[in-house]
């Protein structure tokens, strides 16, 4: 017969106790929920439950709070970087991030992500690109590819009159006060563990005092692009990746 | 040899969206034909060739996979 392997000497992988244990409210298959648990398993990793404070947004992940074990609060619809300019000057020697969706960060909190970055504020900015507004119901955001359907550009992104997709990534890279920009992706297991190393870094470091970081993840949205969560992820494959590649964008030498 | 492993599946937490089954590299995972409270199909194993490799809980949206592997 076959030996039980099931106790706890053998154990090799548990939800992280960084997330509590409310069933999330995402859809099924979106990568909210798993970049949720990289993030909380990079701050379990490094010791740092204590002493990390996050900002949710206004968007699907809207009640991040629920689930991070970590103290949280909740900012205005793109306001997170001035939320967490503040809480992070007062205690400068917390861990701070904040999470928010294209349409939260790159649309309505434009001002704050740029100012932010360009202050090189001493905080991670998690910033989950699923091309669309999911909460609302699919309309089109600064990240909606060319000639990608969406409810308010149901003929497909026309560049000409509604202007390119916006790589925030590139754009805050290119200003002196970011230190750690990167693009990733937890659709695969391969991914999520990248991203997860990627976390990990930007707070690392967030206590060296370098400077602002920005990690963005690729993500897919299913209920909205009205595929399967299978679908939603090769689609992201075949359509985001060539236009938001994936990888280091500004990374210290 | 590679290790053996064994995962238990919380299947009430489970929203059946199958991005566990393809991340599974022994196909150890499927489908079940019931639902659970919530109305979704569930993750099941189908065979015992786990190694425990811990892939199909690192991209389980949900969480809903614990890994125990042999020492
Ligand atoms: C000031 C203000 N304007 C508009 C809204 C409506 N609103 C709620 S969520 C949302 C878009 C969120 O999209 P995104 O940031 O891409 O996050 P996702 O839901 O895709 O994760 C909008 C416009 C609001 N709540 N507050
Ligand atoms: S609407 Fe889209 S982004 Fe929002 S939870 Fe559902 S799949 Fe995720
Ligand atoms: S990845 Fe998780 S939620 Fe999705 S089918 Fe597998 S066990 Fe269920």
């Amino acid at each position: 017969m076959a030996e039980n392997l099931i106790k706890p000497e053998n154990l090799v992988y548990d939800k992280t106790k960084v997330l509590t244990d409310r069933v999330l409210h995402y859809c099924p298959g979106c990568g909210h929920s798993t970049t949720h648990r990289m993030l909380a398993e990079a701050i379990d990793e490094l010791g740092i439950q204590g002493e990390t404070i996050g900002i949710a947004p206004v968007g699907c992940s809207v009640l991040a709070y629920y689930y991070f074990d970590v103290d949280m609060t909740e900012a205005a619809h793109g306001r997170a970087p001035a939320v967490a300019t503040g809480i992070k000057r007062v205690l400068p020697d917390k861990y701070v991030f904040t999470y928010q969706g294209d349409g939260d960060l790159a649309a309505i909190g434009t001002a704050e992500t740029i100012h932010a970055c360009n202050r090189g504020e001493n905080f991670l900015i998690v910033f989950i690109n699923n091309g669309i507004y999911g909460m609302t119901g699919g309309q089109m955001a600064p990240t909606t590819l060319e000639n990608m359907k969406s409810t308010t550009s149901p003929r497909g992104r026309d560049v000409k009159t509604m202007g390119s997709p916006l790589k925030i990534s590139e754009l805050v890279a290119s200003l002196p006060g970011t230190y750690y920009v990167a693009r990733h992706s937890v659709h695969t297991p391969a991914n999520a563990r990248k991203t997860k190393r990627a976390f990990k870094k930007a707070l690392e470091y967030q206590k060296e005092k370098k400077g602002t970081c920005l990690i963005e993840v690729v993500s897919n949205c299913p209920s909205n692009w009205k595929m399967t969560p299978i679908e939603s992820n090769k689609w992201m494959e075949e359509n985001m990746f060539p236009f938001y590649s994936l990888g280091d964008i500004k990374a210290p030498k | 040899m590679a290790k053996k492993g064994d995962v238990v599946i919380q299947t009430e937490r489970c929203k059946g969206c199958e991005i566990c089954l393809s991340a599974c590299p022994q196909n150890v995972l499927a489908m079940s034909d019931k639902v659970n409270s919530k109305g979704y199909r569930y993750a099941v194993k189908v065979n015992s060739a786990c190694t425990g490799c811990t892939n199909c809980a690192v991209v389980c949206p949900d969480g809903v996979i614990t890994v125990y592997r042999e020492k």
